[in-house]
């Protein structure tokens, strides 16, 4: 059937299903891991690090990025990118009022 | 598809203002692709809210995520990766025209979904027992720890109503005991006294253990259904594509190695995969 193929259409092995449901599988077990290791305020950047790292095995071979149209993936990571501006850019706006806002929390007040 | 055209120069799965099954098939999934990134900001607008609160009111968070089963999080994001695998062994099944295949997983895939929704209602059903819902709702209580609720109630109402009886492990060490205890002694134990080694313990045995409630506690349960809830949704709507696709299936619609429909549900389940393993690290695995 894949000799003539025309792009687009990419029929994943069992092994590749299953290989990347291994990997899925230890993420998750190194998240949990990871989250009972106290690493201060890196614990949320090294979560969200796996987190991506399982998105990015979902989205490349589960969801056939990797040999779809790169338009498609343009589509999906510029989700992400307005994604990132809309917190990026809420966060920057809290950050500056906030500490007005809460008594005796406010360490940026001084200067 | 490869699927070309009939010996009449019609493919019945070829809609007439498309030139190709080719061409009708990459549409599909571009405006698939489409939906998903509206998903995504759909999502988004939670996410954003998480961030901004978390990053003001850390406090909230850990308080809160400690009424989290981390077990039965990481067991439902198991099943929800389990139905990610059966998913996309469903694409193969419907590319090859495995029809048994693809029937099994479907149901397979749904099989999932369901235990998925059984473990959220016993999350859902504990919460709601212990009044740990959304802003509006919360009223926190716990029937064992009633007691030790009625004295705390006089000696601090700061936040504003009831006073936080959690889990067993959390109450105990928590200072909202009352100190008029008969047994217990005035003076401290000596690695907390003024001479002590140890700073003077007041949020109970673990520093990551929040035992006094925070105010505005209500902000992590809303956050958490709403974020949980809609995720829920999702995963309802994909038991109910899952379905359509058992029907199209038993009426022999996928024979023809026409997969289209069941790649794009299956897309559909893989992003809402995708959305959980970050709900599980964003909620239940605060630290």
């Amino acid at each position: 059937m894949s000799e003539h193929q025309s792009s687009g259409v990419h029929i994943a092995s069992v092994k590749l299903l299953l290989t990347v449901w291994v990997g899925l599988m230890f993420g998750t077990w190194l998240t949990v891991s990871a989250s009972n290791v106290d690493l201060g305020s890196l614990n949320i950047w090294v979560g969200l690090a796996i987190a991506t790292g399982k998105a990015m095995l979902v989205g490349l071979y589960y969801m056939h990025l990797r040999w779809d149209k790169p338009f498609n993936a343009f589509i999906f990571l510029g989700a992400f990118f307005f994604l990132f501006l809309f917190i990026g850019i809420t966060m920057m706006d809290s950050a500056h009022y906030q500490p007005a806002l809460i008594p005796g929390y406010a360490p940026g007040m001084g200067d | 598809m490869t699927e070309h055209h009939n010996a009449d120069g019609h493919d019945p799965n070829l809609a007439h203002h498309f030139e190709s099954t080719e061409q009708q098939f990459q549409a599909s999934k571009l405006g698939m692709w489409v939906f998903l990134a509206t998903e995504i900001l759909f999502f988004g607008g939670l996410f954003t809210a998480y961030s901004v609160f978390r990053s003001n009111h850390p406090e909230i968070f850990i308080f809160g995520h400690q009424f989290l089963d981390k077990n039965l999080g990481a067991l439902n994001t198991v099943i929800l990766i389990c139905s990610s695998l059966t998913a996309a062994w469903a694409v193969r099944a419907a590319q090859l025209k495995q029809i048994g295949m693809l029937k099994l997983m479907i149901a397979l895939t749904m099989l999932c979904a369901f235990g998925f929704m059984g473990v959220k209602a016993v999350e859902y059903n504990s919460k709601w027992k212990h009044g740990l819902l959304w802003a509006g709702k919360y009223d926190p209580h716990d029937e064992d720890h009633a007691a030790a609720e009625a004295g705390a109630a006089g000696t601090e109402a700061p936040v504003g109503g009831a006073q936080e009886a959690p889990d067993s492990e959390v109450a105990e060490g928590s200072p909202s005991v009352p100190p008029a205890d008969a047994e217990r002694s005035a003076i401290s134990p000596a690695a907390e006294g003024p001479s002590g080694l140890a700073s003077p313990s007041t949020t109970g045995e673990d520093e990551h253990e929040v035992a006094i409630e925070p105010a505005n506690a209500q902000i992590y349960f809303s956050i958490y259904f709403l974020m949980t809830g809609l995720h829920g949704i999702h995963v309802l709507g994909g038991i109910a594509a899952f379905a359509w696709l058992f029907v199209c299936a038993r009426r022999g619609f996928f024979d023809s190695g026409h997969f289209t429909r069941v790649d794009m549900v299956a897309l559909y389940w893989h992003l809402v995969d995708l959305i959980w393993i970050y709900l599980f690290l964003l909620l239940y695995l605060v630290d």
